[in-house]
Formats: structure tokens, C-alpha cells, sequence
């Protein structure tokens, strides 16, 4: 009984994940490519990509406090912080990378730090609820092994 | 019937993007289709792989050294060395210029796509590439091509243009190394 419930909730949770924007169609990718000899590949390419975004933000912060601002170099992180988004399919992330990017060509600076404060608050909303997503497989693996 | 070796192993890919994501991403889609991976994380390294050391106009190559890579799938913009660079380089080289290489970009410029098909791509694929571009090198990966003799099968893609996913005329988008001269910008940005 308990299991139905952790697999009812389990795929209420990914729905909404896809329902409310946070994945696209690059995540189901994802899942496809795990398997019995891959069992954990979604969890372990979600975990490089936030310590490897962690990293890259702390860059972008500091781009921006420096004066003038480096708009190439602004541009270039997020280019690379766009293109890990987009391949474990962190859509509104990656949307807001977009907007940083028109801000860089723009060479609008105050946008630029608008529009970065947007992909942090997007990157850790979705931190949170992956790691909420992978908590409850966790449970659910772990019941179905016991019933 | 020709003599036509049984090769035992698999056949070998050389994976080079310098996004440990991507490289991951890569690799899993590479090994779906049994294929052996070899990742690395630059050009440079991709050449010191492969037997060519990176010099500027170091051509010469110990012809001892065979490289069992039977394709080359590498990322367009990496620092350093870029993606286009590298399969100059591969081109350039006698000894592996017939391996196929494919060019993988997150950026669709029609441009930038042109000029790697120019310089002998066999494939360029958008991010994030998937299983279904993967199914497209099987052609460059069947038994058939291992041999070194290749007549007909490693010249020009004539049919490989339908394979450029979403090719269009639209403005570039983010990168600004894109303009009318035929050669890849280096790119210095830390991408």
C-alpha cells in the first residue's frame, strides 16, 4: 500500500516538474538512458550539473562585481551554464540564461545582474525540488525492495 | 569475397567536449550502441590521443603508432583549442584524415554548420544531442568501414544534409566568432 502511495506521489512529482516549466523533453532523455547497468545516471548527470552551475555562479558573481563589467566574459559563462541547462533539460533555467545573454549583448549591466539574480532563483528552485524528486525514487526503491 | 578482418572489439569513439556534462551525456548515449569511449576534455588531448602531438606545424607522425579510433564526435566550442580546429588538424593528418569526425554545437549557425561540413565533418548534431543522432553514425561506425583502404565511403556526405537538425537562417545567437572569413576564431573565451 505504501509503495502505490510513493509511486503515485513520485509521478505527480515528475509531472508537475514538466507541467510547470522547471524540465523539457531533454530530461525524459535522460531517464531513457538509465537502466539496470546505469541505474543511477539521472542522479549522477543532476548532481555534476549543479556542483559544475555552483561553480559557474560563484564565477558570474564575481564577473560582476568587477568594473567594467567583461560583458564577453559574462556572455561566455553563460553559454557554458546554458548548455549544461539545456542537456539535463532545465528549462526555465535555461530561459533565464537566454535573458542574461540578451542583457550581455545589450551590454546592459544593470540587466545583466537582474537577470542573473532570475537563473540563481531558478537554478535553486529547481535544486530544491529534483532533490525532493530523487527523494522520494529513493523511497520508493527502497520499499519496493522490502514488499 | 574480400579478406575482411573479424574485428572482436568494439568499435572505438573518441569523445572530446570540455563540459564534464556533456561529456557524461555523451558517452552514456556512446555505449547504448556498445560502442568503447574514449572522453577527453580538449583538443589537445584529443590529438596526444590520437598519436599527433600538438604543435603548430608538427605534421609528421610515427607511422608505428595506429590509432584504433574509428570516429571522432567533438564539441565546437571548447577553449583552447576549438572543435572546428581540431578536425583541421585530423584532416590535415595522413594518417587520420579518413576517420570520420562529427561536430557538435549548442549554437545553430548556419555558418559555423557550413563551414565544418566544408572542412569534412560528416555530421554536425545539436545540443543536446541525442540517441536518435547517435543512430546516425552507424553508417561511419559499421564493420565495413574499419578497413583502411576506404574507397567510397569516406568522402563527401552528399546525403548528410538532412541530417543538420533545425538549420535555419536565423541570427546567430550568443556567439560572436561567426563572420565571413572561412577559418574558425580562436576561441579564447574560457567556453
Amino acid at each position: 500500500m505504501e509503495l502505490n502511495h510513493i509511486m503515485r506521489q513520485s509521478k505527480f512529482t515528475r509531472n508537475s516538474l514538466f507541467e510547470q516549466g522547471y524540465l523539457d523533453e531533454q530530461f525524459t532523455q535522460l531517464e531513457d538512458l538509465q537502466d539496470d547497468a546505469n541505474p543511477n545516471f539521472v542522479k549522477e548527470i543532476v548532481t555534476l550539473f549543479f556542483s559544475d552551475s555552483t561553480r559557474l555562479i560563484r564565477n558570474v558573481e564575481t564577473a560582476l562585481e568587477s568594473y567594467p563589467l567583461d560583458f564577453c566574459k559574462l556572455d561566455d559563462y553563460m553559454h557554458q551554464f546554458m548548455g549544461s541547462s539545456s542537456s539535463i533539460g532545465a528549462k526555465k533555467v535555461k530561459e533565464e540564461c537566454t535573458q542574461f545573454q540578451e542583457c550581455c549583448k545589450a551590454r546592459n549591466g544593470q540587466g545583466c545582474i537582474r537577470a542573473f539574480q532570475r537563473v540563481k532563483q531558478e537554478h535553486a528552485t529547481l535544486k530544491r525540488k529534483l532533490e525532493t524528486y530523487f527523494q522520494i525514487l529513493k523511497q520508493g526503491a527502497k520499499t519496493s525492495k522490502v514488499e | 569475397m574480400g579478406v575482411i578482418a573479424i574485428q572482436e572489439t568494439p568499435l572505438h569513439v573518441l569523445a572530446v567536449d570540455d563540459s564534464n556534462i556533456d561529456r557524461k551525456l555523451i558517452e552514456r548515449l556512446l555505449k547504448t550502441y556498445s560502442y568503447h569511449v574514449t572522453a577527453v576534455d580538449s583538443g589537445s588531448k584529443a590529438l596526444e590521443f590520437l598519436g599527433l602531438q600538438d604543435v603548430e606545424n608538427f605534421q609528421s607522425f610515427s607511422s608505428n603508432q595506429e590509432t584504433d579510433v574509428n570516429l571522432i564526435i567533438t564539441d565546437y566550442c571548447m577553449p583552447g583549442m576549438t572543435g572546428f580546429e581540431l578536425l583541421r588538424k585530423i584532416k590535415e593528418s595522413k594518417s587520420l584524415k579518413d576517420i570520420p569526425v562529427v561536430i557538435m554545437s549548442s549554437d545553430n549557425i548556419p555558418a559555423r554548420i557550413s563551414r565544418c561540413l566544408e572542412e569534412g565533418a560528416q555530421e554536425f548534431f545539436l545540443k543536446p544531442v541525442r540517441l536518435s543522432d547517435v543512430d546516425k553514425l552507424r553508417p561511419y561506425l559499421s564493420k565495413n568501414e574499419r578497413k583502411t583502404t576506404n574507397d567510397d565511403d569516406d568522402d563527401d556526405n552528399d546525403d548528410g544534409d538532412d541530417d543538420v537538425e533545425g538549420w535555419s537562417d536565423e541570427d546567430e545567437q550568443g556567439r560572436s566568432d561567426e563572420d565571413e572569413r572561412g577559418q574558425a576564431v580562436s576561441m579564447d573565451q574560457s567556453s
